[in-house]
């Protein structure tokens, strides 16, 4: 069952406002049914464990009696089985729960994918620093603990532990009673103060670390700088110090956790000594029978397995918290620009921009772009300049349907924020700065603008980019990989891959942000003038702070 | 899998040392009270059981249990608290020997990927030693000590159990190695796919507004699922072969056990031990199998750990180039004698031979094309990288000979991408004269361009709040102002207008010109007309023709 959700339990939509955690529950519930089944298995390789130990000492307090060989006999047919069985059901528990767990990771990966398609990029912070999208990557990837290492572990435990509790009270009721609170102690208390413990160095540690973390940045990005001013030496006593005072706070901590190990023998030990003390009066008062002493005596160090691995369940549980508290954010993150109930359709053919009195930001932040009047007719260039930071870019946004704004922006004669972003954006060509390349090769990365194109035409639109002498030298000719995060492209290369894009697309508006940065002065000109001529008779919108090609274009606007 | 414990650590990381003498205290008194608890246990119940004691009887043998109960309750808390010390520790060890290390290698070793990589490395690769250190290290202690005490008392009660024991324990470690090996390449596939697919969904994700921009996001959408199928059922198949290793260790480890208890109850039917002693050996068998399989489960945890640390010893293993001795930096013209640099490794040449003498007051342009070596020329000057050919001197000496930090005492330098280390602005200007007034700090940043009324907060306003996109030209001052505050026998400046609008450009050109005036030798790495016109020297570089 590999397809969605069941009706009624959307798991996108369920639960919003709960606990980030209990926010993941669906998604998990998809495959519960995998994961009742691992439960089980866990709970019986646990269960061997006890009942290993548990059977030896009944056949060997039965031996000591020496009875017919024969009357023994179940009872060392089970003890073997348990030996054998326990490594069996514990390997097929860890594939059982690790495919559910896959399998409820991928769905949850989808629904962000999917809620990100529909707010990105101006719904999520996260598309503002590419760091905050590698950690969103990762704690997506961090959920799948949920299940592996938190539910499945701990329901087992449990399931094992009730089970063995059970079993004692049947063969001596106070027996039982001194079992339940050993367990039900270890079972909340130890996991309880391992997780503070770890959620208390987490609290303090967190913003000596984030320190660190920044002056070890500062320290490589600046590393010239430093040697250079001689204040190398200064910096690296400076992160001795950072990490000096993280030490001192992981101390404090340690020695919380190191109680809760020590507490953890505590109850399991303690539990024996209690075991005896009960059980001794009640061998002698015939209550509990001889043979089950020994049974009674070691099954708190057998069970300790069931509880052992809880408290590391409830480390888990503190991580994944964290991270399902930021997946939950983008799963509930709201589009800034949703499309209208019924959409207009767009306007035909090359097409003119008026904007009339446009104020727009960013979601969060005050209005970047005040009140601004720019008219470009059909068919025609125009550059836009002004100092950094005066808006320009954030202009294209709202030109590329990508940010809610006030005031009147007009393609043709359709209102902008009439029609669908997906048909804005037919229209509209955008081509941002440093654009995004996919770790694929470079005619793929091109030609995602418009699958159907040949590769003759994407080698045609890189030629208009000034990338033809490079493809040539390249191993594969456009074929060639770009690498991961186009680690094998420079930027001046990312910057014209983005544009070849606008050229394939063939939209009758194309927005271009600073089309020429990172090239040097002369390939600047000839890549500005080349492409000013492949984009003939489309109306075109050119932000630059640097002069080159503006002087072909029909007319510059400065926005200040 | 890589080697438990490398010696290396030990070297770089003094805190592993001391772990290691403590835990095998801690390891040794556990193995112990362990031993001393099954004899208390079995004594007990074979007294009340076969021999009809009360509780009044057994009462001091309770006791002691108790007290040797009390005894593993304090070397658990004392086990952890100090594994948990000695990790911070460790990290704290490794991070400092790797920056240290960095620094030394210098901005040439660490530019481009490799910036980003140790960044990882030496924040979140160095973290994750600490449950290396903290969890496996003293598990693997506990796995070596544990076993042979316990079982040297089986020895002493039992002689079949031990032979049992004997024989199957080390079999673990030995299937371990054999399975290990075979399912090594199963789990590095394992994570080399999961790490695939993770890549996969960031690149996909990052790029979604380009996907979106061209309408192509929920093509997407579909293909990822396919590809997540994909690769689910690869993992799967590969986890079917990992999981294969912990199966056998546990299987042994349970089998044993069940083989003891049989073999104990039907010598007990014969009359051939007491049970007293099945007891002892019954409860004493499972403590031999447990510390091994507890090192196993802590691998896992440890796997990123062993990886970072042999990454930070990559690192450690890179030969910083030989600096000179001499620390007396004689006084004179720097003479840049026949320098050209080709990187090794590769045939191209980074910079052809070139000569050029920087005096005293005055100011030389070195103009030329971009990729012609011009910032080459400054690594070597700054001793980031060395000649393949040639020498720099000054007063005649090669500086080859002279201690770097002595030469580069000579030096001040603005490079093309200068980076602030902050907090401040104030803080930045005065790294080379951390003593300077705040006057002095608003007329350095005055003299190079850069009115400090015109930041947010004056010369206080800290870095961070710089505008990212402004701030190239505005690092570019801020550096230059370092410069001013305190300047050098010989001033390097790389593109230092750049970006830079014709009034700014204007006073850092009369900056320049003080600085000369000043005395210093100035080296400045031009494009535009109006720096070449303000130099009294200019070198021009030309590209070496390939192949013409």
């Amino acid at each position: 069952m590999t397809t969605a959700a069941p009706t009624g339990l959307d798991p996108t939509r369920r639960g919003r406002g709960a606990s980030p955690v209990r926010r993941l529950v669906p998604w998990i519930a998809t495959e519960r049914r995998r994961l009742a089944l691992a439960v089980l298995l866990g709970s019986l390789a646990i269960g061997c464990g006890v009942g290993l130990l548990a059977t030896s000492a009944w056949l060997i307090s039965s031996a000591a009696l020496r009875p017919q060989i024969l009357e023994l006999g179940v009872a060392i047919v089970a003890v073997r089985a348990f030996g054998v069985f326990r490594g069996v059901f514990r390997y097929f528990e860890r594939l059982v729960s690790h495919d559910a767990a896959f399998r409820a990771l991928s769905r949850l990966r989808l629904a962000v994918y999917d809620r990100l398609a529909v707010v990105a990029p101006a719904g999520v912070p996260a598309y503002r620093r590419g760091d905050l999208l590698e950690r969103l990557v990762r704690d997506v990837d961090a959920t799948q603990d949920l299940p592996l290492r938190v539910l499945v572990p701990y329901a087992s435990g449990a399931i094992v532990a009730l089970a063995s509790v059970v079993l004692a009270f049947a063969v001596l009721p106070v027996a039982g009673l001194v079992l339940a609170v050993s367990l039900l102690l270890a079972a909340t208390v130890v996991p309880w103060i391992t997780s503070r413990a770890a959620a208390d160095a987490e609290r303090l540690c967190a913003p000596e670390r984030g320190e660190l973390n920044g002056d070890v940045l500062t320290l490589l990005d600046g590393v010239a700088d430093l040697t250079m001013s001689g204040a190398a030496p200064g910096w690296l006593d400076r992160l001795a110090s950072d990490d000096r005072r993280i030490g001192d706070l992981a101390r404090r901590s340690a020695r919380a956790t190191g109680l809760a190990s020590g507490l953890g023998v505590l109850l399991s030990g303690g539990a024996v000594v209690a075991m005896l003390v009960v059980a001794i009066p009640a061998v002698r008062s015939g209550a509990l029978i001889g043979v089950n002493l020994a049974v009674l005596a070691l099954l708190p160090l057998a069970t300790y397995e069931a509880v052992v691995a809880m408290p590391i369940a409830a480390l888990a549980l503190g991580r994944v918290r964290g991270s399902a508290q930021r997946v939950v954010e983008v799963l509930d993150a709201v589009d800034p620009v949703p499309d209208p109930v019924s959409p207009v359709a767009p306007p035909e053919g090359v097409v003119g921009v008026a904007l009339d009195g446009v104020s727009a930001g960013w979601p969060g932040g005050d209005d970047v772009l005040v009140d601004l009047d720019l008219a470009v007719v059909a068919g025609t260039r125009i550059g836009v300049v002004g100092p950094s930071g005066i808006g320009k870019s954030t202009l294209l946004a709202v030109l590329a349907g990508f940010l809610p704004y006030a005031g009147s922006i007009r393609l043709g004669d359709v209102e902008l924020r009439e029609m669908s972003g997906h048909d804005v954006r037919h229209v509209v060509g955008w081509c941002p700065q440093l654009p995004h390349v996919f770790d694929t090769s470079v005619v793929e990365n091109v030609r995602l603008a418009r699958p159907e194109a040949t590769d003759d035409e994407v080698r045609v639109a890189l030629d208009a980019v000034g990338l033809g002498p490079w493809l040539d030298a390249a191993p594969h000719g456009i074929h060639t990989p770009v690498g991961d995060h186009g680690a094998l492209v420079s930027a001046g290369q990312r910057q014209r891959l983005g544009v070849a894009r606008v050229l394939i697309g063939g939209h009758p508006v194309v927005l271009l942000d600073e089309p020429t940065e990172h090239l040097d002065e002369a390939t600047a000109d000839v890549v500005a003038t080349e492409l000013l001529r492949a984009l003939a008779g489309r109306t075109v919108v050119w932000v630059a702070h640097r002069p080159h090609g503006l002087a072909e274009l029909d007319a510059t606007v400065r926005i200040s | 899998m890589s080697r438990p414990l490398d010696p290396r650590l030990l070297r770089y990381a003094r805190g592993v040392r001391t772990l290691l003498i403590g835990s095998i205290g801690v390891a040794s008194g556990t193995a112990l009270l362990v031993v001393a608890q099954a004899f208390c246990l079995g004594d007990v119940v074979s007294r009340v059981f076969l021999d009809g004691a009360t509780f009044a009887d057994v009462r001091p043998v309770i006791v002691t249990l108790a007290l040797v109960i009390l005894g593993r309750v304090a070397l658990a808390t004392l086990g952890e608290t100090l594994a948990q010390r000695a990790a911070t520790r460790t990290s704290a060890q490794l991070r400092a020997a790797l920056l240290g290390h960095v620094v030394r290698l210098g901005p040439v070793w660490l530019s481009g990927e490799r910036r980003g990589q140790i960044a990882t490395l030496a924040t979140r690769g160095v973290d994750s030693v600490e449950p290396y250190v903290a969890r496996y290290l003293p598990a693997l202690v506990v796995a070596v000590i544990v076993p042979l005490v316990v079982g040297v008392a089986i020895l002493t009660q039992d002689f079949v159990a031990a032979v049992i024991v004997a024989v199957t324990a080390p079999l673990i470690p030995v299937f371990m190695i054999l399975v290990g090996s075979y399912t090594q390449s199963a789990t590095a596939k394992q994570w080399s796919t999961l790490s695939v697919l993770s890549g996969h969904f960031l690149d996909v994700v990052a790029g979604l507004p380009t996907l979106k921009a061209f309408g192509r996001e929920t093509a997407q959408s579909e293909r990822m699922a396919a590809i997540d199928a994909r690769y689910r059922k690869a993992t799967l198949g590969v986890l079917r072969i990992s999981f294969l290793s912990s199966f056998v260790l546990e299987l042994l480890a349970t089998v044993s056990v069940a083989v003891v208890a049989v073999s104990v109850g039907l010598r007990l039917v014969d009359g051939n031990i007491d049970l007293r002693t099945g007891l002892v050996v019954l409860i004493l068998a499972p403590e031999v199998y447990l510390p091994i399989r507890a090192v196993g489960a802590q691998f896992h945890s440890a796997a990123d750990g062993i990886d970072a640390a042999e990454q930070v010893f990559e690192v450690l293993a890179v030969e910083p180039s030989v600096s000179g001795t001499r620390t007396d930096v004689p006084a004179g013209d720097v003479f840049v004698d026949g320098v050209s640099v080709t990187y090794s490794g590769t045939d191209v040449v980074a910079l052809s031979p070139l000569s050029l003498t920087a005096r005293a007051g005055r100011v030389t342009a070195v103009v030329g094309p971009s990729g012609v070596g011009k910032s080459t020329l400054l690594a070597v000057l700054q001793g980031f990288v060395a000649p393949t050919s040639g020498a720099v001197r000054i007063g005649g000496v090669d500086v080859a000979t002279l201690d770097v930090d002595a030469w580069r005492g000579q030096l001040a330098v603005v490079a093309q991408d200068p980076s602030l280390v902050g907090p401040s602005v104030a803080d930045d200007v005065r790294l080379r004269r951390p003593s300077a007034s705040d006057a002095d700090v608003d007329a350095a940043l005055r003299a190079a361009g850069l009115d400090p009324a015109s930041l947010p907060d004056g010369a206080a306003t800290r870095v961070g709040d710089l505008a990212s996109d402004v701030s190239a030209g505005q690092r570019r001052r801020v550096a230059l102002a370092r410069v001013m505050l305190a300047p050098a026998p010989l001033v390097l400046l790389d593109e230092p207008t750049a970006g830079l609008d014709v009034s700014a450009e204007s006073d850092v050109v009369s900056a320049i010109r003080r600085l000369a005036d000043a005395g210093s030798a100035v080296i400045v790495v031009a494009h535009r007309p109006s720096l070449v016109a303000g130099a009294d020297d200019v070198v021009t570089l030309v590209p070496q023709v390939v192949g013409a």
